[in-house]
Protein backbone atom coordinates (compact mmCIF):
# COMPACT_ATOMS: atom_id res chain seq x y z
CA UNK A 1 0.00 0.00 0.00
CA UNK A 2 1.32 3.58 -1.17
CA UNK A 3 1.62 5.94 1.39
CA UNK A 4 -0.32 9.37 0.78
CA UNK A 5 0.64 12.88 1.80
CA UNK A 6 -2.31 15.67 3.35
CA UNK A 7 -2.98 16.82 -0.32
CA UNK A 8 -3.28 13.44 -2.39
CA UNK A 9 -7.23 14.39 -2.82
CA UNK A 10 -6.37 17.35 -4.05
CA UNK A 11 -3.47 16.31 -6.57
CA UNK A 12 -5.99 13.73 -7.81
CA UNK A 13 -8.87 16.94 -8.24
CA UNK A 14 -6.52 18.60 -10.02
CA UNK A 15 -6.06 15.82 -12.51
CA UNK A 16 -2.45 14.84 -11.62
CA UNK A 17 -0.74 11.86 -12.82
CA UNK A 18 -0.07 9.99 -9.62
CA UNK A 19 3.03 7.83 -9.62
CA UNK A 20 4.61 5.53 -6.84
CA UNK A 21 8.10 7.42 -5.63
CA UNK A 22 9.85 5.83 -2.94
CA UNK A 23 6.70 4.47 -1.44
CA UNK A 24 4.38 7.37 -1.80
CA UNK A 25 1.64 7.92 -4.28
CA UNK A 26 2.71 11.29 -5.94
CA UNK A 27 2.00 13.33 -8.78
CA UNK A 28 4.33 13.43 -11.71
CA UNK A 29 2.61 15.99 -13.35
CA UNK A 30 -0.51 17.71 -13.84
CA UNK A 31 -0.50 18.30 -17.64
CA UNK A 32 2.82 19.17 -19.57
CA UNK A 33 6.11 18.89 -16.95
CA UNK A 34 7.80 21.30 -19.03
CA UNK A 35 5.47 23.93 -18.55
CA UNK A 36 5.22 23.30 -15.11
CA UNK A 37 9.28 23.60 -15.62
CA UNK A 38 9.04 26.86 -17.49
CA UNK A 39 6.49 28.50 -14.97
CA UNK A 40 8.55 27.93 -12.05
CA UNK A 41 12.33 29.23 -14.16
CA UNK A 42 9.73 32.47 -14.94
CA UNK A 43 6.99 33.42 -12.62
CA UNK A 44 6.41 31.02 -10.01
CA UNK A 45 5.19 26.98 -9.22
CA UNK A 46 4.63 24.84 -6.35
CA UNK A 47 5.14 21.43 -5.63
CA UNK A 48 3.99 18.83 -2.40
CA UNK A 49 7.35 17.44 -0.76
CA UNK A 50 5.24 16.22 2.33
CA UNK A 51 6.58 12.91 1.55
CA UNK A 52 9.99 14.28 3.05
CA UNK A 53 10.03 13.83 6.74
CA UNK A 54 11.31 16.70 9.21
CA UNK A 55 12.62 15.75 12.50
CA UNK A 56 13.10 17.45 15.43
CA UNK A 57 16.57 16.70 17.08
CA UNK A 58 16.47 18.61 20.76
CA UNK A 59 18.09 18.52 23.92
CA UNK A 60 21.08 19.71 26.12
CA UNK A 61 23.92 17.36 24.21
CA UNK A 62 22.02 17.63 20.20
CA UNK A 63 25.20 19.98 19.14
CA UNK A 64 27.63 16.77 20.26
CA UNK A 65 25.47 14.55 18.98
CA UNK A 66 24.67 16.10 15.09
CA UNK A 67 28.54 16.85 15.64
CA UNK A 68 29.12 13.14 15.15
CA UNK A 69 26.33 12.33 13.26
CA UNK A 70 26.70 13.70 9.99
CA UNK A 71 29.93 14.44 7.73
CA UNK A 72 29.66 18.46 8.04
CA UNK A 73 29.72 20.51 11.09
CA UNK A 74 26.94 22.28 12.61
CA UNK A 75 29.48 24.06 14.56
CA UNK A 76 28.94 26.61 11.78
CA UNK A 77 25.69 27.21 12.45
CA UNK A 78 26.17 30.13 15.11
CA UNK A 79 22.63 32.25 13.85
CA UNK A 80 19.06 31.42 14.79
CA UNK A 81 17.57 29.74 11.49
CA UNK A 82 20.83 29.53 9.78
CA UNK A 83 20.35 26.01 7.55
CA UNK A 84 23.38 23.65 6.71
CA UNK A 85 23.39 20.86 3.69
CA UNK A 86 25.04 17.43 4.60
CA UNK A 87 25.51 13.94 3.67
CA UNK A 88 25.00 11.42 6.50
CA UNK A 89 27.30 8.66 6.11
CA UNK A 90 27.69 5.01 7.08
CA UNK A 91 31.20 3.69 8.25
CA UNK A 92 32.67 3.45 4.96
CA UNK A 93 31.87 6.13 3.58
CA UNK A 94 29.04 5.97 1.70
CA UNK A 95 26.24 8.08 1.68
CA UNK A 96 22.89 6.88 3.96
CA UNK A 97 21.42 10.33 3.02
CA UNK A 98 21.58 13.51 2.43
CA UNK A 99 19.53 16.27 4.63
CA UNK A 100 19.13 19.96 5.27
CA UNK A 101 19.82 20.71 9.12
CA UNK A 102 17.91 23.79 10.19
CA UNK A 103 18.95 25.83 13.59
CA UNK A 104 17.30 27.43 16.09
CA UNK A 105 19.18 27.37 19.44
CA UNK A 106 22.53 24.31 20.57
CA UNK A 107 19.80 22.47 22.23
CA UNK A 108 17.15 22.89 19.27
CA UNK A 109 17.56 21.11 15.08
CA UNK A 110 15.18 20.35 12.95
CA UNK A 111 16.52 18.17 9.77
CA UNK A 112 14.48 17.08 6.93
CA UNK A 113 15.51 13.63 5.38
CA UNK A 114 14.76 12.20 2.26
CA UNK A 115 11.01 10.21 1.90
CA UNK A 116 11.95 7.22 0.77
CA UNK A 117 15.00 6.65 3.40
CA UNK A 118 13.12 8.38 5.95
CA UNK A 119 12.47 4.77 7.71
CA UNK A 120 16.14 3.44 7.25
CA UNK A 121 17.76 6.65 8.67
CA UNK A 122 14.99 7.61 11.67
CA UNK A 123 16.81 3.62 12.52
CA UNK A 124 20.25 4.70 11.84
CA UNK A 125 20.15 7.87 13.64
CA UNK A 126 18.66 6.01 17.04
CA UNK A 127 21.53 2.97 16.61
CA UNK A 128 24.25 6.02 16.31
CA UNK A 129 22.50 7.91 19.35
CA UNK A 130 22.58 4.84 21.52
CA UNK A 131 26.30 3.69 20.71
CA UNK A 132 27.60 6.82 22.14
CA UNK A 133 25.28 7.56 24.70
CA UNK A 134 23.71 10.57 23.79
CA UNK A 135 20.39 11.98 24.85
CA UNK A 136 18.61 13.92 22.48
CA UNK A 137 15.18 13.69 22.21
CA UNK A 138 14.33 12.56 18.49
CA UNK A 139 10.76 13.34 17.16
CA UNK A 140 9.42 12.52 13.31
CA UNK A 141 7.15 15.35 12.60
CA UNK A 142 4.66 13.69 10.13
CA UNK A 143 1.95 15.72 11.63
CA UNK A 144 3.35 18.39 9.27
CA UNK A 145 2.93 18.84 5.40
CA UNK A 146 5.46 20.44 3.47
CA UNK A 147 4.87 22.77 0.33
CA UNK A 148 7.76 24.08 -1.76
CA UNK A 149 7.05 27.45 -3.86
CA UNK A 150 9.58 28.08 -6.10
CA UNK A 151 10.56 30.79 -8.89
CA UNK A 152 11.14 34.06 -8.80
CA UNK A 153 7.65 35.81 -8.03
CA UNK A 154 7.32 33.06 -5.75
CA UNK A 155 7.79 35.05 -2.38
CA UNK A 156 5.51 37.32 -3.63
CA UNK A 157 2.58 35.22 -4.39
CA UNK A 158 3.11 33.73 -0.85
CA UNK A 159 2.98 37.03 0.94
CA UNK A 160 -0.16 37.80 -1.17
CA UNK A 161 -1.70 34.82 0.67
CA UNK A 162 -0.15 34.88 3.60
CA UNK A 163 0.39 38.43 3.93
CA UNK A 164 0.84 37.85 7.91
CA UNK A 165 4.02 36.05 7.27
CA UNK A 166 5.45 39.03 5.82
CA UNK A 167 7.51 41.09 8.28
CA UNK A 168 8.97 37.72 9.41
CA UNK A 169 10.19 36.19 6.30
CA UNK A 170 11.14 39.08 3.98
CA UNK A 171 14.49 39.63 5.71
CA UNK A 172 15.42 35.84 5.58
CA UNK A 173 18.54 35.52 3.16
CA UNK A 174 19.43 32.58 1.47
CA UNK A 175 19.53 28.83 3.55
CA UNK A 176 17.41 30.56 6.51
CA UNK A 177 14.09 29.85 7.88
CA UNK A 178 11.83 31.37 10.03
CA UNK A 179 9.69 29.27 12.64
CA UNK A 180 6.78 31.58 13.06
CA UNK A 181 4.79 28.76 14.80
CA UNK A 182 1.95 26.77 12.80
CA UNK A 183 4.40 28.06 10.03
CA UNK A 184 7.73 27.20 9.31
CA UNK A 185 9.50 28.82 6.41
CA UNK A 186 12.24 28.51 4.83
CA UNK A 187 14.16 30.11 1.75
CA UNK A 188 15.59 26.87 0.56
CA UNK A 189 14.66 24.74 -2.35
CA UNK A 190 15.23 22.03 -4.84
CA UNK A 191 15.18 24.35 -8.11
CA UNK A 192 17.54 26.93 -8.74
CA UNK A 193 15.66 29.40 -8.38
CA UNK A 194 14.44 31.74 -5.38
CA UNK A 195 11.26 31.13 -2.73
CA UNK A 196 10.53 28.94 0.20
CA UNK A 197 10.24 26.10 1.45
CA UNK A 198 6.98 25.82 3.84
CA UNK A 199 6.08 23.18 6.52
CA UNK A 200 2.74 23.59 7.42
CA UNK A 201 0.36 21.24 10.25
CA UNK A 202 -1.19 18.76 8.12
CA UNK A 203 -5.13 19.26 8.37
CA UNK A 204 -4.19 23.08 6.81
CA UNK A 205 -1.93 22.29 3.90
CA UNK A 206 -5.21 21.95 1.62
CA UNK A 207 -6.40 25.33 2.24
CA UNK A 208 -2.79 26.50 1.76
CA UNK A 209 -2.25 25.09 -1.62
CA UNK A 210 -5.58 25.92 -3.43
CA UNK A 211 -5.31 29.57 -2.16
CA UNK A 212 -1.69 29.49 -3.41
CA UNK A 213 -2.81 28.17 -6.80
CA UNK A 214 -5.67 30.81 -6.64
CA UNK A 215 -2.70 33.40 -6.29
CA UNK A 216 -0.94 31.76 -9.19
CA UNK A 217 1.53 29.60 -8.75
CA UNK A 218 1.40 26.62 -10.43
CA UNK A 219 0.98 22.85 -9.21
CA UNK A 220 4.01 21.21 -10.50
CA UNK A 221 5.03 17.31 -9.97
CA UNK A 222 7.99 15.48 -9.83
CA UNK A 223 8.86 15.25 -12.78
CA UNK A 224 9.27 19.05 -13.15
CA UNK A 225 11.48 19.08 -9.68
CA UNK A 226 13.22 16.40 -11.21
CA UNK A 227 14.48 18.09 -14.34
CA UNK A 228 14.61 21.64 -12.31
CA UNK A 229 17.08 20.18 -9.97
CA UNK A 230 19.47 18.58 -12.56
CA UNK A 231 19.64 22.01 -14.51
CA UNK A 232 20.46 23.18 -10.80
CA UNK A 233 22.73 20.64 -10.47
CA UNK A 234 21.44 19.28 -7.68
CA UNK A 235 22.12 15.62 -6.44
CA UNK A 236 19.17 13.33 -6.11
CA UNK A 237 19.62 10.71 -3.59
CA UNK A 238 19.61 7.10 -4.74
CA UNK A 239 20.58 8.03 -7.99
CA UNK A 240 23.82 10.67 -7.75
CA UNK A 241 24.85 8.68 -4.94
CA UNK A 242 23.56 5.96 -2.02
CA UNK A 243 25.79 3.56 0.58
CA UNK A 244 28.17 2.52 -2.10
CA UNK A 245 29.81 5.92 -2.61
CA UNK A 246 31.37 8.74 -0.86
CA UNK A 247 30.59 12.18 -0.92
CA UNK A 248 34.03 13.03 -2.06
CA UNK A 249 32.68 11.04 -5.61
CA UNK A 250 29.51 12.43 -6.09
CA UNK A 251 30.51 16.47 -6.35
CA UNK A 252 29.80 16.47 -2.58
CA UNK A 253 33.21 17.44 -0.83
CA UNK A 254 32.16 21.14 -0.74
CA UNK A 255 29.71 19.87 2.55
CA UNK A 256 32.04 17.50 4.17
CA UNK A 257 34.30 18.66 7.13
CA UNK A 258 37.30 17.60 7.67
CA UNK A 259 38.98 20.13 9.28
CA UNK A 260 39.99 20.03 12.96
CA UNK A 261 39.93 16.98 14.99
CA UNK A 262 35.84 16.39 14.92
CA UNK A 263 34.87 12.53 15.05
CA UNK A 264 32.15 11.44 12.96
CA UNK A 265 30.89 8.22 11.25
CA UNK A 266 32.40 7.79 8.42
CA UNK A 267 35.50 10.22 8.90
CA UNK A 268 38.23 7.52 9.06
CA UNK A 269 36.82 5.88 5.86
CA UNK A 270 36.89 9.39 3.58
CA UNK A 271 39.71 10.21 4.85
CA UNK A 272 41.64 6.79 3.70
CA UNK A 273 39.97 7.27 0.45
CA UNK A 274 41.36 11.10 -0.02
CA UNK A 275 44.99 9.12 0.79
CA UNK A 276 44.52 6.59 -1.69
CA UNK A 277 43.86 8.95 -4.15
CA UNK A 278 42.42 8.25 -7.74
CA UNK A 279 38.93 9.88 -6.80
CA UNK A 280 36.11 9.49 -9.49
CA UNK A 281 34.53 13.05 -9.53
CA UNK A 282 31.07 14.01 -11.08
CA UNK A 283 30.80 15.67 -13.93
CA UNK A 284 28.14 17.83 -16.04
CA UNK A 285 27.65 16.86 -19.52
CA UNK A 286 25.93 18.40 -22.37
CA UNK A 287 24.58 16.49 -24.95
CA UNK A 288 26.30 17.94 -28.55
CA UNK A 289 24.04 15.40 -30.91
CA UNK A 290 20.38 14.58 -30.89
CA UNK A 291 19.21 12.27 -28.50
CA UNK A 292 18.60 12.30 -24.23
CA UNK A 293 20.86 11.24 -21.79
CA UNK A 294 19.66 8.53 -19.23
CA UNK A 295 20.87 7.71 -15.93
CA UNK A 296 23.29 4.36 -15.69
CA UNK A 297 24.34 4.85 -19.64
CA UNK A 298 27.62 4.53 -19.96
CA UNK A 299 30.44 7.16 -20.94
CA UNK A 300 33.55 6.59 -22.79
CA UNK A 301 36.83 7.97 -21.65
CA UNK A 302 40.14 7.42 -22.25
CA UNK A 303 41.08 6.86 -18.86
CA UNK A 304 38.34 3.70 -18.42
CA UNK A 305 34.37 4.20 -18.14
CA UNK A 306 32.58 6.27 -16.24
CA UNK A 307 28.72 6.18 -15.16
CA UNK A 308 25.58 8.72 -16.09
CA UNK A 309 23.89 8.90 -12.61
CA UNK A 310 20.83 11.78 -13.59
CA UNK A 311 20.24 12.53 -17.04
CA UNK A 312 17.25 14.33 -19.06
CA UNK A 313 16.02 17.04 -21.42
CA UNK A 314 16.42 20.23 -20.54
CA UNK A 315 13.59 22.40 -20.97
CA UNK A 316 15.81 25.46 -20.54
CA UNK A 317 18.64 25.46 -22.40
CA UNK A 318 16.77 22.62 -25.26
CA UNK A 319 19.37 19.94 -25.35
CA UNK A 320 19.93 17.09 -22.82
CA UNK A 321 22.11 17.28 -19.78
CA UNK A 322 23.38 14.47 -17.86
CA UNK A 323 25.59 14.44 -13.95
CA UNK A 324 28.22 11.57 -14.59
CA UNK A 325 30.81 9.95 -12.03
CA UNK A 326 33.69 9.70 -14.68
CA UNK A 327 37.56 9.11 -13.34
CA UNK A 328 39.00 12.22 -11.99
CA UNK A 329 41.54 13.24 -14.64
CA UNK A 330 38.79 14.14 -17.14
CA UNK A 331 38.83 17.68 -17.81
CA UNK A 332 36.31 20.45 -18.18
CA UNK A 333 35.93 21.07 -21.94
CA UNK A 334 36.99 17.60 -23.12
CA UNK A 335 34.16 15.78 -25.77
CA UNK A 336 33.46 12.19 -24.84
CA UNK A 337 31.60 9.06 -26.05
CA UNK A 338 28.00 7.97 -24.29
CA UNK A 339 26.21 4.66 -25.93
CA UNK A 340 22.80 6.06 -25.98
CA UNK A 341 21.14 3.28 -26.91
CA UNK A 342 23.34 1.41 -29.12
CA UNK A 343 24.18 4.82 -30.70
CA UNK A 344 27.79 6.94 -29.76
CA UNK A 345 26.79 10.24 -29.38
CA UNK A 346 29.31 12.86 -28.32
CA UNK A 347 28.73 14.99 -25.09
CA UNK A 348 30.94 17.96 -23.62
CA UNK A 349 32.11 17.60 -20.26
CA UNK A 350 30.65 20.92 -18.48
CA UNK A 351 30.87 22.28 -14.99
CA UNK A 352 27.44 22.27 -13.00
CA UNK A 353 25.06 24.31 -12.15
CA UNK A 354 24.01 24.58 -16.12
CA UNK A 355 21.05 27.00 -15.52
CA UNK A 356 20.33 29.06 -12.36
CA UNK A 357 17.97 32.30 -11.37
CA UNK A 358 16.23 31.47 -15.26
CA UNK A 359 19.98 31.80 -16.50
CA UNK A 360 21.64 29.06 -18.45
CA UNK A 361 25.18 28.76 -17.57
CA UNK A 362 26.40 26.54 -20.25
CA UNK B 1 -9.52 8.35 -24.07
CA UNK B 2 -9.54 9.31 -27.69
CA UNK B 3 -9.72 6.16 -29.79
CA UNK B 4 -10.56 6.71 -33.30
CA UNK B 5 -12.68 4.12 -34.72
CA UNK B 6 -11.58 3.43 -37.99
CA UNK B 7 -7.97 2.84 -37.17
CA UNK B 8 -6.15 -0.07 -36.52
CA UNK B 9 -4.14 -0.58 -33.26
CA UNK B 10 -1.13 -2.99 -31.69
CA UNK B 11 -0.78 -3.88 -28.23
CA UNK B 12 2.54 -1.82 -28.13
CA UNK B 13 0.08 1.42 -28.30
CA UNK B 14 0.78 2.32 -32.37
CA UNK B 15 -1.88 3.26 -33.96
CA UNK B 16 -2.48 1.96 -38.30
CA UNK B 17 -4.27 3.35 -40.69
CA UNK B 18 -4.54 1.67 -44.28
CA UNK B 19 -4.08 4.21 -46.93
CA UNK B 20 -6.08 4.03 -50.58
CA UNK B 21 -3.18 2.74 -52.06
CA UNK B 22 -2.74 0.12 -49.90
CA UNK B 23 0.50 1.37 -47.52
CA UNK B 24 -0.38 1.96 -44.17
CA UNK B 25 0.53 4.84 -41.85
CA UNK B 26 1.84 4.28 -38.15
CA UNK B 27 1.44 7.12 -35.00
CA UNK B 28 0.93 6.28 -31.16
CA UNK B 29 -2.19 6.52 -29.10
CA UNK B 30 -3.36 9.30 -27.39
CA UNK B 31 -3.14 6.92 -24.55
CA UNK B 32 1.04 5.77 -25.30
CA UNK B 33 1.24 10.29 -25.35
CA UNK B 34 -0.27 11.21 -22.54
CA UNK B 35 1.71 8.14 -20.52
CA UNK B 36 5.26 8.70 -21.85
CA UNK B 37 4.56 12.92 -21.05
CA UNK B 38 5.97 15.87 -22.98
CA UNK B 39 7.64 14.23 -26.07
CA UNK B 40 11.56 15.84 -27.02
CA UNK B 41 12.39 13.99 -29.86
CA UNK B 42 11.88 11.74 -32.65
CA UNK B 43 13.99 9.03 -34.51
CA UNK B 44 12.38 7.52 -37.41
CA UNK B 45 13.38 4.43 -39.94
CA UNK B 46 15.36 5.18 -42.84
CA UNK B 47 12.99 5.29 -46.05
CA UNK B 48 13.39 2.09 -48.03
CA UNK B 49 14.41 -0.06 -44.75
CA UNK B 50 12.94 -3.74 -45.03
CA UNK B 51 11.23 -4.27 -41.36
CA UNK B 52 9.88 -7.38 -39.89
CA UNK B 53 6.86 -7.18 -38.25
CA UNK B 54 7.18 -6.23 -34.41
CA UNK B 55 10.99 -5.10 -35.10
CA UNK B 56 11.40 -1.40 -33.24
CA UNK B 57 12.64 0.64 -35.78
CA UNK B 58 11.24 4.17 -34.00
CA UNK B 59 11.71 5.39 -30.65
CA UNK B 60 9.95 8.34 -28.95
CA UNK B 61 11.77 10.08 -26.32
CA UNK B 62 9.93 12.10 -23.86
CA UNK B 63 11.15 14.07 -20.91
CA UNK B 64 10.71 10.98 -18.73
CA UNK B 65 11.72 7.47 -20.61
CA UNK B 66 12.78 6.69 -24.34
CA UNK B 67 10.32 4.23 -25.91
CA UNK B 68 10.63 2.04 -28.85
CA UNK B 69 8.07 2.25 -31.75
CA UNK B 70 7.31 -1.20 -33.32
CA UNK B 71 6.08 -2.08 -37.03
CA UNK B 72 2.81 -3.28 -36.92
CA UNK B 73 3.25 -5.38 -40.10
CA UNK B 74 5.89 -6.48 -42.24
CA UNK B 75 7.07 -4.59 -45.22
CA UNK B 76 9.49 -1.60 -46.70
CA UNK B 77 9.33 1.95 -44.98
CA UNK B 78 7.72 4.44 -47.42
CA UNK B 79 7.48 8.17 -45.71
CA UNK B 80 8.87 9.26 -42.72
CA UNK B 81 6.94 12.44 -40.84
CA UNK B 82 10.16 14.43 -41.05
CA UNK B 83 8.32 17.48 -39.81
CA UNK B 84 8.56 15.98 -36.30
CA UNK B 85 12.53 15.96 -35.79
CA UNK B 86 12.05 19.54 -35.41
CA UNK B 87 8.17 19.42 -33.80
CA UNK B 88 8.28 16.42 -31.88
CA UNK B 89 5.81 17.99 -29.54
CA UNK B 90 3.03 17.57 -32.28
CA UNK B 91 2.72 13.91 -30.71
CA UNK B 92 1.27 15.76 -27.83
CA UNK B 93 -0.54 17.93 -29.27
CA UNK B 94 -2.41 15.85 -31.53
CA UNK B 95 -1.29 12.11 -31.57
CA UNK B 96 -3.71 10.99 -34.54
CA UNK B 97 -2.66 13.50 -36.28
CA UNK B 98 0.85 13.22 -35.96
CA UNK B 99 2.06 10.61 -37.97
CA UNK B 100 5.61 8.70 -37.89
CA UNK B 101 5.87 6.72 -40.45
CA UNK B 102 3.90 4.69 -43.46
CA UNK B 103 4.56 1.28 -44.69
CA UNK B 104 4.10 -1.11 -47.99
CA UNK B 105 3.00 -4.37 -45.96
CA UNK B 106 4.29 -7.19 -47.75
CA UNK B 107 1.03 -9.17 -47.12
CA UNK B 108 -2.01 -6.69 -47.29
CA UNK B 109 -4.56 -9.13 -45.04
CA UNK B 110 -1.31 -8.76 -41.85
CA UNK B 111 -3.91 -6.09 -40.79
CA UNK B 112 -6.94 -8.10 -40.26
CA UNK B 113 -4.47 -9.25 -37.42
CA UNK B 114 -4.18 -5.62 -36.08
CA UNK B 115 -6.67 -4.65 -33.03
CA UNK B 116 -10.09 -2.88 -33.65
CA UNK B 117 -10.55 0.40 -31.62
CA UNK B 118 -12.90 -1.45 -29.25
CA UNK B 119 -10.00 -4.45 -28.36
CA UNK B 120 -7.30 -1.68 -28.21
CA UNK B 121 -9.47 -0.11 -25.21
CA UNK B 122 -10.50 -3.22 -23.10
CA UNK B 123 -6.32 -3.79 -23.73
CA UNK B 124 -5.77 -0.67 -21.94
CA UNK B 125 -8.37 -1.18 -19.43
CA UNK B 126 -6.89 -4.16 -18.56
CA UNK B 127 -2.94 -2.72 -17.97
CA UNK B 128 -4.72 -0.15 -16.13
Amino acid sequence: MLKRTPLYDTHVAAGARMVDFGGWEMPVNYGSQIEEHHAVRRDAGMFDVSHMCPVDVNGADAKRFLRYLVANNVDKLTVAGKALYTTMLNEAGGCVDDLIIYFFADDRYRIVVNAGTAEKDLEWIEAARAARGFHPTITPRRDLAMIAVQGPNARAKFWQVQPQTRAATEPLGAFFAADLGALFVARTGYTGEDGFEVMVPAGQAPVLWRSLAAAGVAPCGLGARDTLRLEAGMNLYGQDMDESVSPLESGLGWTVDLSGEREFIGRAALERAKAAGNLRKLVGLRLIDKGVLRAHQTVETSRGPGEITSGTFSPTLQASIALARVPGAVAFGETLKVDLRGRAAQVQVVKYPFVRQGKALV
Amino acid sequence: MNVPAELKYTASHEWVRKEADGAVTIGITDFAQEALGDVVFVELPEVGRKVAAEEACAVVESVKAASDIYAPVAGVVTATNDALKDAPEGINADAYAAWMFRIKPDDAGALDALLTAEAYKQNVAAQK
